[in-house]
């Protein structure tokens, strides 16, 4: 047992630094909200890294991902957590991507995997709906065969940013007399298929982040079914774990805190920084010290699953702190700019104002971050869903 | 990176874990805790059979070459069997000052304490110090080419076990100043070394311990005579990421208990288990013990970078040890409802642990402060 680098990945840790530095477009540092961007400027970074061949670093290397070890992509993480990297989108790299690679046919894998590699195609989820949320198998959009095509009809919510999608993914009901979880297919959709459309939601941040999907008579060629017909639910279900993995970004956290220290060493308190009051220095190291935990409890799961095992049902422990330190993060960060956490209304322009934008450049997105991530511990099963998993497949109970 | 355990690791736990099993269940170390010595020194001697004492000193100490993951190893079974004898007292303080003391000193100590016929306890705390390692009332002056060392120290744990103690005490400057401290080689019987003997609620044996006018050689002294403490510190967060790992080991048995105890009673015509409010509270409980490893793996492995470094990562697995096992210990005697509360049910004992586990080497809020400060050094330096 040890913490060190080999020479080799710190000789990795140097060269991945260096690509970063070099690389990483100077137009997208410190951008703020991620919900305020441009579809070129999400695919950016991702389009550059794809061209490397270090956009989806976590898949098998036949299917074009790098081989690294879990050290390696540790230290991936970590240094593009130092510039505020505008990472690949999970939605075609983390999710469709290794379910397409792991149940797809050859042809869908030939057609799909690399516009997810090089980020030329964006990809959108198509699980939730109003009706079905953390009880996901519950959905009614169906898909009935009609000849060589599927025809779908339902409604999806919290497409999240569907605006700019090119494919979606979306679990369907192909045998509405089977069990719940039983007749649910994974149906690959074009998303300019006659049929679509796609209605803005307005979140509580004021961003348009997600999307309600309407299908009405959407017809899609048979051959877009992945794996096999009613079995969805094996797949969403793999996918799913996939999403949990990656959900702990523990390096972005680790980013956040030292923006956090940096925010509380400007900000003052009866003279004195904020980051030297004692009662606020012990929420951050609390933070802190909570954050060490969840770092070592991925690592570890990392280690595990470089001897083999795939992310099982402990990457939910990741999901749930993970998500509850980012939330925690957010809720620090407003405090620490108190007054100012109060202006800066995303949308608001012209509205009888004349300036948005008063605050110090910190605290101008404390407020729209702090809500917005309410979202966390809501999405990709909610935190109370991640007990459910964890009670029935670590607990057995 | 590398998160396994070597060959050697992995059978001082398989030997140890089939050791506690066949002869330290819950009756046995029941009794053994009701009887007049409180420990069995026949089974200490196993300890030291199975190279247990020996596992984490370096070959040249006579050890097995081990260390402080071998120590975590040990200390991780002890916690689950609740095991009552001074390892840590003896191998991971005693022998973590001793392996830093002088040839004369390893040559006279650590040989029989590898052997299992030298056993020590680490006197520290005073009655009015709390957990400031610093703030002694304890003297050792100066006599002739020795000491005379007078003082009271408080809940010696194992001292009334122990043939020797490892004691603090002011040769210099005012109470509670960083430097002036020494650390001294005492043994028990030394004339004006007296104890009195009690059990803590945790199982153990401890003892008051009061030092009067207590000749010792200038060969008693570990280190510097004027400046012990960054050794005192450096020790202590030794035992810390031993007593993390522990703990550990008393919360995995403890949350699995809950959880199968859960399984067997019913309440309302079911097994509590399918309480939706109780199976989340045990999730909380898996995921507090299973951070609680990540914590001890953390600090354990930060034992030897740089001062800062390392106390950062003591303190900050000592809160987060604190706050899980509070966390866990209460839900386990919750969900195990009136039957937690008796002295029958395991349970209640491992609770007990737990709970003085947070108050040992200081409990949540000392820590917190103290790799707060540490943080606060960090941007004092980052100022200048």
């Amino acid at each position: 047992m040890n913490l060190d680098f080999t020479p080799e990945e710190t000789a990795f840790r140097d060269e991945v630094r260096a690509f970063i530095r070099d690389n990483y477009p100077k137009e997208l540092t410190n951008m703020g909200a991620r919900e305020d961007l441009t579809r070129d400027q999400f695919l950016a970074w991702h389009k550059i890294l794809g061209k490397k061949g270090w956009s989806t670093v976590a898949w098998p290397k036949k299917y074009g991902g790098t081989g690294w070890t879990s050290t390696q992509r540790y230290i991936w993480s970590e240094e593009n957590a130092r510039v505020d990297a505008l990472m690949p989108l999970p939605f075609g790299v983390s999710m469709v991507g290794p379910v397409i690679y792991t149940f797809g046919s050859e042809e869908q894998k030939e057609r799909h995997l690399p516009g997810i590699r090089s980020g030329d195609v964006w990809w959108a989820q198509g699980y939730s709906e109003p009706g079905a949320g953390s009880d996901l198998a519950s959905l009614k959009t169906t898909a009935v065969r009609d000849g060589d095509h599927y025809v779908i009809n339902g409604q999806k919510t919290w497409t999240t940013l569907a605006q700019h999608a090119d494919w979606g993914f979306f679990l369907c009901r192909t045998d509405p007399s089977a069990k719940q979880q039983e007749g649910i297919s994974f149906i690959l959709v074009d998303m300019k298929t006659p049929g679509i459309e796609v209605r803005p939601i307005k979140l509580i941040d004021g961003t348009h982040e997600v999307n309600e999907t309407w299908l009405t008579d959407v017809r899609v060629p048979v051959e877009n079914l992945v794996g096999k017909e009613n079995e969805g639910w094996t797949y969403a279900k793999f996918l799913l774990a996939h999403e949990r993995s990656g959900i702990a970004g523990v390096a972005r956290s680790k980013r956040g805190v030292e923006r956090l220290r940096d925010i509380a060493s400007n900000e003052t308190i009866d003279g004195t920084p904020l980051i030297l009051n004692g009662d606020f220095a012990r929420k951050i190291s609390q933070l802190e010290i909570d954050l060490t935990a969840l770092e070592f409890t991925e690592l570890r799961t990392l280690a595990s699953e470089a001897a083999g095992k795939g992310p099982g049902p402990e990457s939910s422990i990741l999901k749930i702190k993970g998500t509850e330190i980012q939330q925690r993060l957010t809720e620090l960060t407003l405090e620490a700019v108190g007054n100012y956490g109060a202006p800066y209304a995303r949308g608001m322009e012209g509205h009888g104002v004349n300036d948005l934008n008063v605050g110090p450049d910190y605290s101008n997105h404390a407020a729209d971050t702090y809500f917005n991530m309410r979202k966390t511990s809501i999405y990709g099963g909610s935190n109370e869903i991640q007990r459910n998993i964890i009670t029935k497949m670590i607990l057995g109970l | 990176m590398d998160f396994n355990f070597t060959e050697e690791q992995t059978m001082i736990r398989d030997s140890l874990a089939r050791l506690i099993r066949e002869q330290y269940d819950f009756d046995t170390r029941r009794k053994v805790v009701a009887s007049k010595e409180g420990w069995r020194p026949k089974m200490w001697a196993q300890f030291a059979e199975l190279g247990l004492l020996a596992a984490p000193f370096s070959e040249e100490d006579g050890g097995l070459g081990g260390g402080p993951i071998d120590a975590m190893v040990v200390m991780e079974e002890f916690g689950k069997g609740l095991v009552v004898e001074p390892f840590l007292q003896t191998v991971v303080l005693g022998g973590g000052f001793l392996k830093r003391g002088s040839d004369a000193q390893k040559a006279e100590h650590l040989a029989p304490l590898i052997a299992g016929e030298r056993v020590f306890a680490f006197a520290y705390a005073e009655p009015k110090g709390r957990y400031n390692l610093a703030d002694l009332e304890t003297t050792a002056k100066k006599d002739g080419a020795g000491w005379k060392i007078s003082g009271h120290k408080a809940v010696v744990v194992g001292a009334p076990w122990a043939s020797h103690l490892i004691v603090t005490a002011r040769t210099a400057g005012g109470r509670r100043d960083t430097k002036g401290i020494g650390v001294f080689i005492v043994a028990k019987d030394a004339k004006g070394v007296t104890t009195r003997d009690y059990p803590t609620v945790d199982g153990r044996r401890a003892s008051e311990v009061h030092f009067d006018n207590v000749s010792v050689g200038a060969d008693a002294v570990i280190g510097d005579a004027g400046n012990g403490l960054p050794l005192i510190e450096r020790v202590t967060d030794e035992a810390i990421a031993a007593l993390c790992a522990e703990a550990c080991g008393a919360m995995k048995v403890a949350q699995n208990m809950t959880v199968e105890y859960s399984r067997q009673r019913k309440q309302f015509g079911t097994p509590i288990g399918k309480f939706q409010v109780l199976q989340h509270k045990m999730v909380d409980m898996f995921m507090e013990a299973e951070q609680s490893v990540s914590m001890t793996y953390m600090a354990t492995l930060k034992l030897d970078e740089d001062d800062v470094t390392r106390k950062k990562a003591a303190s900050a697995a000592k809160v987060r040890i604190g706050q899980a096992g509070r966390f866990v210990g209460q839900n386990a005697i919750q969900i195990h409802g009136g039957m937690g509360m008796t002295d029958e049910l395991a349970i209640g004992h491992y609770f007990k642990r737990l709970t003085i586990i947070d108050s040992e080497f200081g409990n949540v809020d000392h820590h917190l402060k103290r790799y707060t400060d540490l943080s606060a050094v960090d941007v004092a330096v980052a100022a200048e």
